[in-house]
Formats: structure tokens, sequence, C-alpha cells
């Protein structure tokens, strides 16, 4: 049967090259229009043309026709990325998925399951000191993936190994993926109940982040009353979470009443979005505009945009995420995010590229800004607070604007050699 | 004769993992599971080198290291702790009891082996 996923395959592995359509088109004389066809499986392709195809992108013409999973390559690089001390053979690695599929596959997930403890790390960590239960927890956890990676790397690496060995070995990781199957359950069953606990927690901020992700950062009862902040707070369980509650809501209603709603849409639609500017439209402060941009409803600005408000003690006030820019719960961040550097430089915008150190290392658009939250009386200094507008950004071009590393706080970041290092990271060992 | 190693680990498959890999390096490896006993068992085995979990049954890693180095033949005896808690103050807690070499799981292969290998060189240049 002729395979047609031959052209699917194709752009997989043109995308992987990070080559563009009309760039592979031209090296091997066809027209962009035509390879986009192909491409989509709509002509077929064989013989010479595929054969260049195959050279244009350095694989076997056997990958495009019989086809290596290019999600599984793509595993394999991360894996080989995040090894320590070992180099791996880069070149060989489409030859070792091909000949070796299946011990392929087997580094593949394992190398899934250490990223997805690492992540499992980061979101907890935060909460390590403060919880000594879930820190036995975490122990289990990080005894059992040190038994899956010794016992996947021997799988891997070692060139000869006795049969039973190697039946006990995988034995064993079968044993171990259920083991951590079973206690990642308990984890999350723990920390579900602990969410659950309303006071439990002791953390009214948690509550209040809690109910502005419920509604999605957005109140359309409060847009569409110009500004009326009333709302049914009976749901939070503390007084003080429904009084911090509060307070962000008045801000937001605030916000609203100087930037309506629709006359910010309007805006947004005439011109691409430049805070500063739209600050001198609504004659308005910069944080302002920030805070109303990431209450806008879900996918307005089409990339997903989050919020981070902190004191001039640099305690996280108030956090809207953003997927891929990790934001520590109780505070404790990197100081090199904008953030901070604006309370450096009190009512001087700051617009940076970041990217953040980690698993994903995405970039992302900063845009800060430090203001005196309240003056208390004639000769005395103001109390600064700081916002900060996190955009994520796609197709960053390579000679794009400088990009500046930043990490999520000092135990999860993997920058070993950062001047501004508070503490060693829980990750730079382990790994 | 074979060096021999001591590993004290209560994690079946990641002693096994161990075992494997040092009896390929040339080692003779025995194993124990529980910390409170583990001193008389090192005493007994005279091994050249010890390879101590911290979070142990019985008795903690940390506890076991200090009782150790109390003893005056077992003050050079090169010891690598394993621990899930990779922590300074942690790190510090086990340099304090006269660790040899700490280690954070999960750590790889080839750092454990590399770390077995420097600790069992200098033991026998000094």
């Amino acid at each position: 049967m002729r395979d047609t996923l031959t052209g699917s395959r194709i752009r997989e592995r043109r995308q992987i090259a990070g080559l563009r359509q009309a760039d592979l088109a031209r090296q091997v004389g066809i027209s962009a229009s035509y390879l986009n066809l192909i491409e989509h499986n709509r002509r077929r392709i064989g013989g010479k043309l595929l054969v260049d195809i195959a050279g244009a992108l350095a694989v076997e013409p056997s990958v495009l026709t019989q086809g290596i999973e290019a999600t599984l390559i793509s595993a394999l690089r991360e894996a080989a990325a995040d090894a320590v001390g070992q180099q791996a053979e880069l070149e060989s690695l489409e030859e070792f998925a091909g000949r070796f599929p299946g011990w392929a596959g087997v580094l593949a997930q394992m190398h899934r399951r250490v990223v997805s403890l690492e992540r499992t790390v980061e979101t907890l960590s935060d909460r390590l000191t403060h919880d000594p239960h879930l820190a036995a927890s975490m122990h289990e956890v990080l005894s059992t993936a040190a038994a899956i990676r010794s016992t996947a790397a021997i799988l891997a690496d070692t060139q000869e190994i006795e049969p039973e060995w190697q039946d006990r070995f995988h034995s064993n990781l079968h044993q171990d993926a259920e083991r951590l199957a079973e206690s990642s359950k308990s984890l999350v069953a723990y920390l579900d109940e602990s969410d659950s606990a309303g006071d439990h927690r002791g953390v009214p901020l948690e509550d209040v982040e809690a109910f502005f992700d419920a509604n999605g950062h957005h109140f359309p009862s409060i847009e569409e009353s110009g500004g009326d902040a009333k709302l049914d707070l009976s749901e939070l369980d503390s007084a003080a979470a429904r009084s911090l509650t509060q307070d962000f809501l008045n801000v937001y209603a605030a916000d609203a009443r100087a930037i309506p709603l629709d006359k910010l849409q309007a805006a947004l639609a005439e011109a691409s979005l430049d805070p500063l500017q739209l600050a001198s439209r609504f004659s308005v402060d910069l944080a302002t505009v920030l805070r109303r941009l990431a209450a806008l409803p879900d996918g307005y600005l089409g990339r997903p945009t989050g919020l981070v408000v902190c004191d001039a003690s640099g305690s996280i006030l108030f956090s809207k995420s953003v997927p891929g820019f990790a934001m520590p719960r109780f505070g404790e961040a990197c100081p090199l995010w904008p953030l901070f550097q604006a309370l450096n430089r009190p009512l001087v915008p700051i617009h940076q590229r970041v990217v953040q150190l980690g698993r994903t290392a995405a970039v992302f658009d900063c845009y800060a800004y430090a203001w005196p939250q309240s003056v208390l009386s004639y000769d005395q200094g103001p109390v600064y607070r700081s916002v900060m507008l996190v955009r994520s950004v796609e197709d960053v071009a390579q000679d794009e604007q400088a990009v500046a590393r930043v990490g999520p706080s000092c135990r999860v970041c993997p920058h070993s050699d950062c001047r501004s290092r508070r503490e060693p990271s829980i990750l730079s060992e382990g790994f | 004769m074979s060096r021999k190693v001591l590993l004290i680990e209560d994690e079946p498959n990641i002693a096994e993992a161990i075992r494997f890999l040092l009896t390929r390096e040339g080692w003779h490896v025995e194993t124990h599971a529980e910390g409170a006993d583990a001193l008389q068992v090192i005493q007994g085995a005279s091994p050249d080198l010890v390879i101590l979990d911290v979070m142990l049954p019985g008795k903690s890693g940390m506890e076991i290291l200090r009782d150790l180095r109390e003893l005056d033949d077992m003050q050079s005896l090169p010891v690598l702790m394993l621990t899930a808690r990779g922590q300074s103050r942690d790190r510090e807690m086990a340099e304090n009891a006269g660790v040899s070499r700490f280690m954070t799981k999960p750590f790889s292969n080839t750092e454990m082996l590399t770390a077995v290998r420097d600790l069992h060189a200098q033991a026998t240049q000094s």
C-alpha cells in the first residue's frame, strides 16, 4: 500500500530543520505552491524529487516514506540537550531512532517522565518550605525518579546486557513507573485537599487569585455598570480574603472607569498594542494601562498575557499567570525581573524582552512600571508599587532585540553563574 | 583482591541499579537496607567505600555518619551520601558530619560512577 503521509513528514522535517517552504522549494527546484501541495499530501512524490528533498533535509529518503515520528526525534533531541556531562551523538540521532525504535521510545518516555517530575518539583518547591508533609511526599517521588533515571540510563547506555539483567531492569522500571503514578496521584490528592480546605491554607492571597482566575480576570458586571465594584464575595471563606478581593476589585473598577472597555477595544483595533501610547491617549498612568490590558477578556489580545504586582519590599501582591512564565506563589521571585528593576527607577517605563530559564525557555515581552501607591504626608517619601505585564512572544527571530535572561526563583533556576543568586538551586545537581 | 563497596540504601531498585553499575566496574558490592544496625554492618564488612542513603528506616544516614566518624578507625573511610534533599543546609549538615561526597537524587549514573572513582582514588593515594 502506498504511504499517503510522506508529505506530512516532509513538512515536519522541514519545520524541525527551521526551513521556510520557499527555501526548501528553491533548493530542490520546484515552486513553493507545488511543495505546499506535496506537504498537504495532495500530490504524490517519489523518485528524484523525493531524493532531492531528503538530501536538502539531511535525512534518508526512507525516513520520509516510512517515517520516524518527528515527536520521537524531537523528544530525543530534548533528552540530549538536557543531559548533564554526556555528549550525545546528535548526528546519529535518526539512525539510532530508526535502528532501535523501541529503545529510542523507552529513552524518550523516560525523559518525558523526568521532565514531568521537574515540573512537579518547580510547582511544589514553593510549598516545600512551608509544608513538611509535602517534603516527605516529594522524597518518595524523587527517590522513585532516581531509580527510574538510573535504570533507564543503564538500559539505554549499556551495549551488551545479559538477558536476565535486562528482564530484571524492565520489571524494575515497570514497578517504579507504577509507584511513581501512585505517589503522584497521592500528591495531587493531598494538594487538592489542601486547596479546598479554605482557611487551612492560611494565605488569603491564594483565595483572591483563585477568585480572579475563576472569573478569567474579567468582570462583565463591573464593565457594564460603568465601574460598580459590588460583587457577591460570599464564596470566599475568610474575612481577610473578602477584604483583599474587594480592594483589588475597587482598583479594577477605577481602571474600568478610567479606560472604558469599548474605548480600549476601539483603540486596540486602530493601532498596535503600545501601552505608553494608550496611557497618553487615555490620560492615565502606565500602571492603569498595564492592569487594564491584563483584564481584557480571554483571547482578546491574541497571545496569553499575565500580570504581576509587587510592593516596595518585593513581595508579590497579585498575579495573573501566563503559560510558560513561572511566578512563585510565596514571593522570592527572580530579582532580575523587570518588575523589580522598575522599583530601582520609579516612574520610568520599562520594556524588556526576557527569556525565563527553565524547562520551556519561552520568550516574553515585559512592560514594567513603578508608581507611588500613596503619599502619606508632606516631606515624607512615597511608598512605591510595581506592576509588570507579561506577554508571550511568538516566532522569535535570532537577530531580534537582545533578550534578558531571568529565572523563576533561585530555588528552581538553572542559571548557576547568576550573580544575583540568593540560594543554590535544588535542580542544579538533581537534574 | 577486589575492592568492596557497602551500599546502604532502602530503595531496592536504586540499590539494584547501583550494584549493577559498580559490579561492572570491578567492585564487590554488598547491600544493606536498614539504618538501625548500619553502623555494626559497616564495621563488620570493612568496606573500601560506603554509599549511604540519608532517609533510612530505623536511623538516618546523617546519624550513622556522625557515629561512624567518632570511631577511630573510621575517620578516613570514604562515604558517598545520597539524598533527595539538596538544599544548602542539608549539604552543610552532611559536611559537618564528615561526609566525603554529597549527591542529590535523582543523580546520573555517570555522576555516581565518577564520584566513586574519585573517592577511591583519593583514599588509595592518601
